[in-house]
């Protein structure tokens, strides 16, 4: 053994490298997968399992798909995977439902109406947000109503009967957050009301709605409304089925606003008392502007419970996106493809929900400001 | 000085800026105005339901039903009553929520831990299970579940045999159902006074530790208290117990214990669904105890076990409980989806067929809500009572 010993002055040694195990890939490896016994042999049964079933998954989804085809033959060869070509054939359903096929332009401009108006919110510079969100939440659904139902403006009129599918699905849950907004907040301003008939007519508005499933609620304004109103009133069932959504989610709504509302720190309550402000002007301008303002991810996540909730009206007979592909998936042309049909909604839900959640909590970072101490 | 007080007294504003005036007058504006809605409501209701010739009140609850349930945990046929129906319907949902409750908590627990796990591939497998399913509508996983996998299964001929005598095929799973024999009942007793006797053990193990601050080993000896003592006494009464096993027979199975499929599909929907909100929950709960909390524990020389048992849970549990809460009422009343599938829940039967076949559609309604509002405030009667017992107690 020729071991060189070197002497160096104190202070003087040069900075030895690192362990070689604990930095680069196998640092990495050791840290974080084989960091003990147990762990191990984790990691190798997750990645074993992973081996077992992503690669056939794979195979399936896109290697031995059938992209397209006009019926279901192109699907029967032998070790053919996924059936795009079911989807593919039944898209414009799947999106518009049984709506005119000359007239998509309608929804289509509607759609892009309301893409265009929303893509100034994003842009940091742009000063006229609230203004601009006011119009999108008061203007915009009238414009939308007359270009989807039609009626006036030399327009055909298209019955509710004839909506279907995403575009369904987008409107419920559109009215639904529209509307139950200002209901939840004269709610939840109720809630923190200090006449107390006021407070207990609002709770109890409130922990009823909370109370019951949607789906009861459906079935309710389904069969119990048209008693409720004189005879000769007509309720078609696309709204029969919005007035069931607007009264159930504006009592989720007035728990989220009343959340903001609580986190208003009582000085500014107070301070807009000793300026003299009445009780709808201190609302109005200080505090529900700050209360909105924090509770916008709330609103964003209630947005997407409803989204997804709104597949219930299928429950009813309306054919949102769900319903639609579910009876496309019992047409005799193209039996046997369910799992595509399913797998396919369940996309177009993912990338929808996932992506507003990640906005919310985008948002919620950026507006983490002031109050929290 | 006094004579001044009495110019500075604040002027009485006149009875319309005065607001317990203004109070009382929108109070009283706001009950005349809902008094009117809902006695129009009321009277619009029952001159339509005369006009349609719907009877009204709980008479149809004594009439014979008529149709019979696919799964019932009393006694059903078609001549038991409307009413009956309620009752299997309620028991069902109960059935459901219950199972649902416990399966996804499980699945919420293990997620949540295995989400903030230091094994990078444990974690990220739980962060895409929670974000894939946690986005996708729940009406859509029991679709997907019951048409597209339960319903592809082989079927009875073809049945698949899981081992240990339970059967899975398209019609559902089939499970060997326990028959106590002459003697069982003995465990059975000795199993209950096992799970009592523990109570008091711990209780005076805790006092003993306080006193003294002696350990006792609570956790073996009342294993062997519940499940040891038992399982002896079993074996030397030699096994009384024996197994039904299904059979088939005919068109389908025979004996044992049938799982309809309806009753698998929603079940793991819910489960799969529910438990990832659980695990953010949890995730959250266990994020919200501060670091130094660990670090403390440790330099106290508690074992990673006993800082994760002692330390970490109970702070973690009370940020965990609240919105554990709310979770178990949206599973309960997540569950009446069943009727989409037909597993026969108080929705389906009762607000379903029932109501078709009597047309009482406001008194079913309101029975209906009434079960559902009663299971979410007493859920959240006995979760605030807990809460409290819970809570960090403050100086």
């Amino acid at each position: 053994m020729t071991t060189e010993t070197q002497t160096y002055e104190l202070g003087n040694h040069p900075d030895l490298e690192p362990p070689s195990n604990t930095t680069g890939i196998m640092g990495w490896l050791r840290k974080n997968l084989f960091s003990s016994y147990v762990n191990s042999v984790l990691s190798l049964f997750v990645f074993y399992l992973l081996y077992l079933y992503i690669p056939p998954l794979i195979q399936w989804l896109f290697i031995d798909a059938v992209w397209t085809g006009g019926s279901r033959e192109v699907c029967e060869v032998e070790g053919a995977g996924a059936c795009w070509a079911f989807i593919d054939s039944r898209f414009t359903q799947f999106m518009y439902g049984f709506y005119p096929k000359d007239l998509l332009w309608r929804p289509n401009s509607a759609g892009l109406l309301l893409i265009a108006l929303m893509i100034p919110l994003f842009i940091k510079s742009f000063n006229y947000k609230w203004m601009l969100g006011g119009f999108i939440l008061v203007i915009y659904p009238i414009i939308a109503y007359f270009l989807i139902h039609g009626g006036s403006f030399g327009l055909e009129v298209v019955e509710t009967n004839k909506w279907g599918g995403l575009m369904l699905t987008l409107v419920l849950s559109g009215v639904g957050i529209v509307a139950s907004l200002p209901i939840g907040v004269v709610l939840a301003l109720g809630r923190r009301s200090e006449m107390p008939i006021v407070k207990s007519v609002s709770v109890v508005y409130i922990e009823f709605w909370r109370g019951v499933p949607l789906i009861t609620v459906l079935f309710m304004s389904s069969v119990m409304l048209p008693l409720f109103f004189a005879e000769g009133t007509d309720f078609d069932k696309l709204l029969r089925a919005m007035i069931g959504i607007i009264m159930f989610q504006s009592a989720y709504m007035a728990e989220v606003v009343r959340g903001g509302l609580q986190a208003i720190p009582k000085g500014q309550y107070e301070a807009a008392q000793a300026l003299g402000l009445s009780y709808w002007k201190s609302m109005g301008l200080i505090i529900l502007p700050q209360a909105l303002k924090l509770v916008i991810p709330g609103i964003v996540n209630t947005f997407i419970a409803l989204f997804k909730d709104t597949t219930l009206v299928l429950i009813i007979g309306l054919f949102d996106l769900l319903a639609i592909i579910q009876q496309a998936n019992s047409d005799s042309a193209w039996l046997g493809f369910d799992t595509e049909g399913y797998v396919f909604a369940a996309s177009v839900f993912w990338v929808f929900c996932f992506s507003m959640s990640r906005y919310s909590i985008a948002l919620e970072a950026k507006l983490h400001t002031g109050h929290k101490r | 000085m006094s004579d001044h007080d009495s110019d500075l007294k604040p002027s009485k504003p006149a009875i319309w800026n005065d607001p317990k005036y203004r109070a009382l007058f929108f109070q009283i504006i706001l009950v005349i105005g809902l008094g009117y809605f809902i006695v129009s409501i009321v009277d619009n209701t029952l001159s339509n339901m005369e006009s349609r010739g719907i009877s009204t009140g709980f008479a149809f609850l004594n009439e014979p039903s008529g149709f019979g349930i696919l799964q019932s945990l009393i006694e059903f046929d078609e001549s038991h009553t409307y009413g009956r129906t309620f009752f299997v319907g309620l028991l069902n949902t109960l059935l459901i929520s219950g199972l649902g409750i416990f399966f996804a908590t499980f699945l919420g627990f293990i997620m949540g831990v295995a989400r903030l796990s230091n094994n990078w591939i444990v974690a990220k497998v739980a962060t895409v299970y929670i974000e894939i399913f946690r986005n996708i509508p729940l009406l859509l996983q029991i679709f997907f579940w019951y048409f597209a996998v339960l319903a592809s299964l082989p079927g009875v001929r073809q049945s698949m045999s899981l081992g240990a005598g339970i059967e899975f095929n398209n019609r559902g799973l089939y499970v060997p159902s326990p028959v106590p024999e002459d003697g069982f009942s003995i465990v059975f007793w000795l199993f209950v006074i096992g799970i009592i006797a523990t109570v008091f053990l711990a209780r005076w193990a805790n006092k003993r530790q306080e006193l003294t601050g002696q350990q006792f080993p609570v956790f073996f000896s009342s294993l062997g208290l519940i499940f040891g003592l038992p399982l002896v006494v079993f074996l030397m009464m030699g096994s009384p117990l024996s197994w039904d096993y299904p059979a088939l027979k005919g068109f389908n199975f025979q004996g044992g214990v049938s799982i309809i499929p309806e009753l698998l599909a929603l079940l793991l929907a819910l489960t799969i669904y529910t438990g990832t909100f659980i695990a953010e929950t949890v995730r959250a709960g266990i994020n919200a105890v501060s670091h130094g909390q660990t670090e403390a524990a440790m330099a106290l020389g508690l074992t990673r076990g006993k800082t994760m048992r002692l330390i970490i849970i109970p702070q973690a549990m009370r940020v965990i409980i609240p919105p554990l809460t709310s979770q178990y009422l949206n599973l309960a009343k997540n569950s009446s989806l069943a009727t989409a599938i037909g597993y026969p829940d108080i929705v389906a039967v009762f607000m379903g067929t029932t109501l078709n076949q009597t047309g009482q559609a406001v008194e079913i309604t309101m029975m209906t809500m009434g079960v559902y509002l009663t299971i979410s405030l007493t859920i959240s009667m006995f979760m605030n009572w807990f809460n409290k017992r819970m809570a960090l107690v403050e100086r």
